[in-house]
């Protein structure tokens, strides 16, 4: 187990993967932007993405998924969000002309999706590559 | 509605097991079937907003949990006064359920909703929004600071995790 | 009648297994069950015999409608929910890294 989380799975699953990665994404971001007219939403739509981001993250290991998106890109993103956020609230939502119900679900989608996946490297990969020195 | 019933009675089912089972793994996959119960039922009571939304979040915290609990012990001891509380926790249970269906009384029947708060948002709803699914037209539009209550709450789970699990916090407060 | 007595039923479930189990995992796992059983409720609540389901279509009449306001509260509660699951989930990682158990009898010394 400590050898697959590093070094990730087997060939087939990561070939698979990187097939299978851009439909997850797309799929993730049409519920988003769709979620005005039909079933779905920012926060559905960011759960899925980080999934997608889970499984690139369960398929390849640790090294590979944060060279993909290092500790800055993450932080990056989740403060933009949270500025776009604010400023989708506080412009108010029936006031707006152009563009407000575009922000509020992108930032929320891009919250929960990063957000998520912070939650997910340090509860699985955090406790698991120190051991007690006692 | 009989579909309704019959999908509470797995759910009910799937819970005992997953209560029961001596085995963590089992029992995640037992919590996995009354989440995926749970998002069929939200379908069949016309909810599809919350059924995608308890699928998808069904599938991340069960992901979560196998990682958590994979290739741990599992105690299992009937010490103490196992039996006096486990019969005195039945019990209690019994007289929860049993004032809970005297109470049933207060409330409308199932099927007949006396829809009072909805109708000033659904009298909203029509005429100037140009959104077609009123749940999302209700959180984003007359309940947006709620919103944004929801995702200060990630916030705050994404910083308490990180405190909780970060590697130099225990190395400077633990030993 | 019935229905909301099996939502009731699965609800004492979790209650059952959050009170009695030892396990820290078992513990979650009957503060999720309860969690669910809340939020079917709502709906259950909600629900009108063959009703139609929130979503429009353009310039459209509403009538005959399930009841919106409680399924966008339980939007709401099952983000709350997975929030409260994953600080959980955190805790007992912890806990199983401090004392090497799941059991919370064991739990009970203080530093040593």
């Amino acid at each position: 187990m400590n050898h697959q989380s590093e070094k990730g799975m087997t060939f087939i699953v990561k070939t698979v993967t990187k097939l299978t990665l851009g439909f997850i994404l797309l799929y993730g971001i049409y519920i988003t932007f769709n979620g005005h007219d039909a079933p779905g939403g920012g926060f559905a739509g960011g759960v899925i993405v980080a999934l997608a981001l889970v499984h690139v993250m369960l398929a390849f290991g640790k090294e590979a998924s944060l060279k993909l998106l290092s500790a800055r890109t993450l932080r990056l993103f989740m403060a933009t969000a949270a500025i776009l956020f604010l400023y989708g609230i506080f412009k108010g939502y029936p006031k707006a002309i152009f563009g407000n119900e575009f922000i509020l679900p992108l930032s929320e989608m891009i919250i929960v999706s990063v957000g998520l996946f912070v939650i997910f490297i340090a509860l699985v990969l955090v406790p698991k590559s120190d051991k007690r020195s006692e | 509605m009989i579909e309704i019933n019959i999908l509470l009675v797995f759910m009910i089912a799937a819970a005992l097991i997953a209560v029961q089972v001596k085995d963590l793994l089992s029992s995640v996959i037992g919590i996995g079937a009354v989440g995926i119960g749970l998002s069929m039922a939200f379908l069949v009571m016309k909810a599809p907003d919350l059924a995608i939304m308890q699928l998808v979040v069904e599938i991340l915290s069960l992901i979560i949990l196998i990682r958590a609990t994979i290739r741990k012990d599992l105690p299992f001891s009937t010490s103490g006064r196992w039996a006096f509380n486990t019969i005195s926790t039945i019990i209690f249970l019994i007289l929860f359920l049993v004032f809970a269906y005297l109470s049933f009384a207060n409330i409308h029947t199932f099927g007949n909703p006396a829809i009072k708060t909805s109708q000033e948002y659904l009298s909203h709803v029509q005429g100037k929004a140009a959104n077609l699914n009123i749940v999302e037209s209700i959180m984003l539009r007359y309940r947006a600071v709620d919103t944004l209550g929801e995702a200060s709450v990630l916030f705050a789970v994404v910083i308490g995790v990180l405190a909780i699990a970060r590697r130099a916090w225990r190395r400077d407060g633990a030993e | 009648m019935i229905t909301y007595f099996l939502c009731l039923v699965l609800f004492s479930i979790g209650l059952f297994c959050a009170v009695r189990k030892r396990n820290i995992i078992k513990i979650i796992i009957g503060i999720g069950i309860m969690e669910y059983a809340v939020n079917l409720f709502f709906i259950l609540i909600g629900y009108r015999a063959q009703g139609r389901s929130p979503i429009l279509a353009r310039d459209q009449a509403i009538t005959n409608i399930v009841d919106p306001l409680p399924q966008a509260v339980a939007l709401t509660a099952i983000v709350i929910g997975l929030a409260v699951m994953l600080m959980l989930v955190a805790l007992a990682i912890r806990i199983y890294e401090r004392y090497g158990t799941f059991d919370i009898t064991k739990i009970n010394r203080l530093k040593e």
